[in-house]
């Protein structure tokens, strides 16, 4: 059914998306200014919006006080890891649920969606104890272990869904080309199935960067990635605006720029299926 | 060579019994037709020939060789989808030398087969195309191609033109048909349309329930069914089955006639009824006759027969077209 768009009607919803938009990126761009202010500028009222002395002091400080760049390696390291390791565990637990399902398929999912419901706080103290005794607390290896557990369910289910989406047929006539299982998979599943695993890949980077709740409580120094880096901004000695600032610009730079160069990616991976 | 037989053959989903039990033998060259109506198990069937699916019990020969449980890739057949289950990744060419590819076939090899079955199939101006830019009738032409070019031992066709339009499936059919005489390959073909089994087959396989209702050519079935089943499929429109005090006259508890079989007259005849709805189709008239104390009957007139609603017409069933059969449904044999 066509609508007949008028230049006032055009012009109208132009200027509210972009209120909605600048609204929402608000906040993200008001931590980046108040990055480049001084503390005295950064609690100042009336709040200066640009016109203000712009000043690096603050990242030297936060690189110099808490070793950005060791942060940001612990966050690569987890988030890639947990990541490629949930992948590795969840293309083969997809597949099979996918093309080869049982009567029960349906219940293992809703179990596995149903440990999501459960506060993660609920499980902290066996975790913590688990830790302690295997002495993983503060390691990577233990970071990786656990963010890929928690991810797990969320990755199945995503890819369980691009999976049913590749329709049984064409993979039958695969194996009547004569394609031998792992050539099958080679040249006919894994090329149709790889926008929906690239999608599910970014989405879980992004959720494991942004993990604050067990990074900060297995962590201390050594493997403590971003989130908590940030978080070692708002101590007991008091709140430090700009500092708190411009490590947080920090923590969500490389996560921003790569969101921006896949969201392509990430809508189609996010709406797959939706509409045939 | 491509002769396949089942020996009692069952296929079971869990509890459920699809297949209760099948024998079977398709000669070499020969093309056979399974036809029934929807969930009669034909497409079960030719899944458990393909070896999509594993058999239950019994066996299976290809060749004479027992490829019960060889998996589908070893048992050199070639399958045609409904949906024509291109790969949509790949190019027409890619999708036509798939096969040759994973038979690991030289690049030269590959080329040349390809070529050959795009010239045969007119793909050759699409093959770097893919399966989306195609239409429908294009893209069965590639599954085709793609099921031609490795020189399969026999194909095996699993509703291939239900997807496309009436106009369109005419053609298919021709050609389906044509690549049969040059190819001379055995080709088992399933449909539910009862008019592409008859036009196309060597051997037509009746399927009610997993079982099998009558095997032999379209003539045959047509001229002798065994049983009320096989007489109401085979034939369009439907052949007229009556109970009670008509067929009692003939010594049988049900009686069929075809409709193209009965004699009409508009003073005089066996059967006097009002005629309902008249279907004129140019050549043909297809009468839908309430026939007094019978009900409705079905009779083809010519399309000069001129008749309309609520007309009193005369039918008379030529007694030696007159199909009889027991309660059970098995047909008398005179």
């Amino acid at each position: 059914m066509a609508r007949e768009v008028t230049r006032r009607r055009k012009i109208t919803f132009t200027v509210i998306g972009w209120l909605i938009g600048l609204t929402l990126f608000f906040p993200i761009l008001w931590t980046i200014l108040t990055s480049f202010k001084t503390e005295g500028e950064a609690i100042a009222t009336p709040p200066s919006f640009l016109f203000f002395q712009w000043t690096f002091e603050n990242y030297f400080e936060v690189q110099s006080r808490s070793d950005y760049l060791k942060h940001a390696m612990n966050s690569v390291v987890i988030s890639l890891g947990s990541t490629g390791l949930g992948l590795l565990v969840a293309i083969p637990a997809a597949w099979s649920m996918a093309f080869s399902p049982t009567r029960r398929t349906k219940d293992v999912l809703m179990w596995m969606l149903s440990t999501k419901m459960l506060p993660p706080v609920g499980v902290l103290v066996p975790i913590y104890l688990l830790f302690r005794d295997f002495d993983l607390l503060d390691t990577r290896i233990g970071l990786v272990m656990v963010l890929m557990l928690m991810n797990l369910p969320i990755i199945v289910w995503m890819l369980y869904t691009y999976f049913k989406e590749i329709p049984g047929e064409i993979l039958e006539a695969a194996r009547m080309d004569g394609a031998t299982l792992g050539k099958e998979i080679a040249y006919i599943l894994a090329p149709m199935a790889v926008p929906g695993i690239a999608s599910t890949l970014l989405l879980n980077i992004i959720l494991a960067w942004n993990e604050a709740f067990w990074t900060l409580n297995l962590t201390a120094a050594d493997a403590a990635p971003l989130s908590a880096f940030i978080a070692s901004y708002s101590s007991p000695e008091g709140l430090f605006w700009a500092k708190l600032s411009a490590a947080s610009t920090l923590a969500i730079a490389p996560i921003l720029v790569m969101g921006w160069f896949s969201q392509k990616q990430l809508v189609r991976g996010l709406t797959f299926g939706a509409v045939k | 060579m491509g002769a396949i037989t089942l020996e009692r053959v069952t296929k079971a989903f869990g509890d459920v019994t699809v297949i209760p039990g099948v024998d079977l033998e398709i000669a070499d060259g020969e093309f056979a037709v399974f036809v029934g109506p929807s969930g009669c198990g034909k497409s079960t069937l030719l899944r458990l020939i393909a070896g999509l699916e594993d058999v239950t019990s019994g066996t299976l020969y290809i060749d004479g060789v027992d490829a019960t449980a060889l998996s589908p890739a070893k048992r050199a057949l070639a399958m045609v989808f409904q949906s024509y289950a291109l790969y949509p990744h790949m190019s027409v060419y890619n999708n036509i030398a798939f096969p040759l590819k994973m038979a690991g076939q030289d690049r030269e090899a590959i080329k040349r087969k390809v070529e050959a079955a795009a010239g045969i199939l007119n793909l050759t101006d699409y093959l770097d195309r893919r399966p989306g830019q195609l239409s429908g009738g294009q893209r069965q032409r590639v599954a085709i191609g793609r099921a031609i070019v490795r020189e399969p031992k026999a194909f095996l066709f699993d509703e291939p033109l239900s997807n496309l339009d009436a106009a369109l499936r005419v053609n298919m059919r021709l050609e389906i048909s044509e690549l049969h005489q040059s190819l001379k390959t055995t080709m088992i073909y399933v449909t539910h349309d009862q008019v592409e089994a008859m036009t196309m087959a060597d051997k037509i396989v009746v399927l009610n329930g997993g079982r099998i209702e009558q095997v032999g050519s379209p003539l045959e079935l047509y001229r002798n069914p065994a049983n009320v089943f096989v007489a109401g499929f085979i034939g369009s429109p439907k052949m007229n089955l009556l109970e009670g005090a008509a067929a009692e006259r003939y010594d049988a508890k049900i009686i069929g006639v075809r409709p193209e079989h009965i004699e009409l007259s508009t003073e005089s005849g066996e059967w006097s009824g009002v005629v309902g709805v008249a279907e004129h189709l140019g050549s043909d008239t297809f009468l839908h006759v309430q026939v007094d104390g019978i009900g409705s009957v079905t009779a083809r007139a010519s399309g000069e027969f001129s008749v309309s609603h609520g007309d009193r017409v005369w039918l008379t069933p030529p007694p030696d077209r007159i199909h009889r059969f027991v309660a059970s449904g098995e047909a008398i044999t005179p």
